[in-house]
């Protein structure tokens, strides 16, 4: 069940000229800003860790705006009712969307290391290839599980769609895609802990340049598993509410 | 023990208007319907918009919780054993909304197959018996994208087979399907019956339900206001005959004088075209065939005929009088 609707929202995904056109231009997007944010007389460490964080922006992108807006989609063609009044656990239904979209990511993820690789030089050299093989997908699927927890509550709310696009750039702030979380004021640093990108981007970087990536990535998959049980356990009283307040259809 | 069984079943919803001074208002939809379908049985809910038709099956597919009352289907209640009932049940609705158009018409079944935990040995077969079953079988690799109106409909009742349910919930499947195609659909709702399924129907089409069903319920305003097999429906309308009368030109003024013909129960006005044809329902021990020429006698009058009532006109009957 995971596997295939995980491949057939995958299919929904790549047929969709908008998120296609969207796919295509993030990913060059996110190279130029941190590039030009970072600026040529950086170290190239600095350069590659801001490489890095930006196309992690591009996983957070594709899942945060289309993670909730998908669950309006499915309100919209009249798919959600049907999926909620299937026997299957709903949050297997929700799961495999949100992790679909975080593999649309992955590709705006490799699609910002070589745009930046080659128009703007910034050389990606990775010091644990085991490490940062094994971070890249923790990572996306860490996402996956939050963009679930967003999704859920677009399942209860008809408006709550907007708080994925809401979401978007904050989160890229507050985990350190591209700032370090140290300029940042002291009382966000404890909502940034609570988010596994933050952990998950600390391992990516780590591993690429040579630290030890394993506490952070501990703590990204160790997080990724609360969103999921939080998000399942969640799922009944949300299912629930929606039923009682009639809030599965559009009207 | 019956297959639907539904009490005093009542749903109200809260709407909320406004932006700084929001008001709620509280709508009842269902008001206390209460009706048993039997196995086998193909049962028809009628009712204008907004009549609550719509609600009552969502609250029987479990996808609405009932404000009170009480409805159990195959005798799982909808509401505490909502994932038991699932299993058991099919839900089909009309129009072009429910499928994924980007995917092809075999994905979109695959899917559904998964989510209603049809084993991965029996999905292959099961499609391929239900498409050939709906005449899709063929065109299932096309993107549903391309399907028309027709199509999609019978994609959405093969969708609604693929657990092989023993209940089926359909909710105006034929709306908006051309003549031959609603046609087709039928025939297809009617051989369910000879597999033993039992259906819940609901539908505008007057004549669908008197083909289709053996007993109808008509709702109105969210309480049922008639019930029986069609023939018992038709014989609740008070005028026993119609009479309808072709007319060109006519006014509200000399309907108003037909209206008040003793023995005429009730007029409707039909536009047909250029022409209006007034059905006029009358008393079965009433002759007034002369008294309406004579009030028409400044119009232009066409063809005149006398005919037993149809479920149509019982169903406009018992509407208006609800």
């Amino acid at each position: 069940m995971l596997v295939l609707g995980w491949w057939l929202n995958l299919k929904i995904l790549a047929r969709s000229a908008f998120d296609g056109v969207l796919g295509v231009v993030w990913p060059l997007f996110f190279a130029t800003i941190a590039f030009f944010m970072y600026g040529q007389g950086s170290s190239d460490t600095t350069l590659l860790s801001a490489s890095l964080g930006a196309s992690v922006m591009g996983v957070w992108s594709a899942t945060s705006t289309s993670a909730s807006s998908a669950i309006q989609r499915q309100r919209r063609q009249g798919t959600l009712e049907l999926l909620v009044a299937a026997p299957r656990h709903f949050s297997l239904v929700l799961l495999p969307i949100t992790v679909a979209m975080s593999t649309i990511g992955l590709y705006s993820m490799v699609a910002t290391l070589l745009w930046g690789r080659f128009l703007f030089g910034i050389h990606v050299t990775i010091a644990s290839l085991p490490a940062f093989a094994l971070a890249v997908p923790i990572t996306v699927v860490s996402v996956g599980m939050l963009g679930f927890l967003l999704s859920v509550t677009v399942v209860r709310y008809r408006t709550a769609w907007a708080l994925g696009n809401a979401l978007e750039y904050p989160v890229w702030l507050v985990c350190g895609f591209l700032v370090p979380l140290q300029v940042l004021p002291d009382w966000v640093r404890p909502i940034s802990w609570l988010l596994a990108p933050t952990w998950g981007i600390n391992a990516i970087r780590e591993s690429a340049l040579g630290g030890n990536p394993w506490p952070d990535l501990a703590l990204c998959a160790g997080l990724a598993g609360v969103y999921a049980a939080v998000g399942v356990a969640f799922t009944n009283t949300v299912l629930h509410s929606a039923r009682s307040r009639a809030t599965l259809a559009l009207t | 023990m019956s297959v639907i069984e539904v009490a005093d079943l009542r749903r109200s919803y809260t709407q909320r208007s406004g932006v700084f001074h929001r008001t709620k208002t509280d709508v009842e939809a269902v008001r206390g319907v209460s009706f048993s379908v039997e196995a086998g049985e193909l049962f028809g809910l009628l009712g204008p918009n907004g009549a609550g038709k719509t609600t009552t099956i969502k609250m029987l597919i479990t996808l609405l919780l009932p404000t009170s009352g009480s409805a159990r289907v195959l005798g799982r209640d909808v509401v505490t054993e909502a994932r038991e009932v699932r299993r058991r049940i099919g839900y089909v609705f009309g129009g072009d909304r429910g499928l994924y158009e980007r995917l092809s018409a075999l994905d979109n079944l695959r899917y559904f197959a998964e989510l209603y935990g049809v084993s991965p040995r029996e999905q292959k077969p099961r499609i391929a018996q239900l498409l050939e079953m709906v005449g899709l079988d063929g065109r299932e690799k096309e993107r549903v994208e391309g399907y028309s109106r027709g199509m999609r409909q019978r994609l959405h009742i093969a969708r609604g087979l693929l657990h092989d349910p023993d209940v089926l919930f359909l909710d105006e499947p034929t709306i908006g399907i051309d003549p031959v195609g609603a046609r087709e659909l039928r025939t297809t709702i009617g051989s369910l019956l000879a597999v033993g399924k039992t259906v819940l129907l609901t539908t505008h089409y007057m004549f669908e339900a008197d083909e289709l069903c053996d007993r109808i319920a008509v709702i109105a305003a969210g309480q049922i206001i008639a019930a029986g097999t069609p023939r018992e429906l038709k014989a609740q309308v008070p005028g026993s005959r119609v009479l309808e009368v072709e007319v060109f030109g006519v006014d509200d003024e000399t309907v108003a004088v037909v209206r008040r013909i003793d023995g005429v129960r009730s007029v409707v006005v039909e536009e047909r075209g250029h022409a209006q044809v007034l059905l006029v329902s009358v008393a079965s021990d009433a002759e007034v065939t002369q008294p309406v020429l004579s009030c028409l006698s400044g119009v232009t009058v066409g063809r005149v005929s006398s005919r037993e009532p149809t479920l149509e006109d019982a169903y406009v009957e018992l509407v208006r009088s609800a």
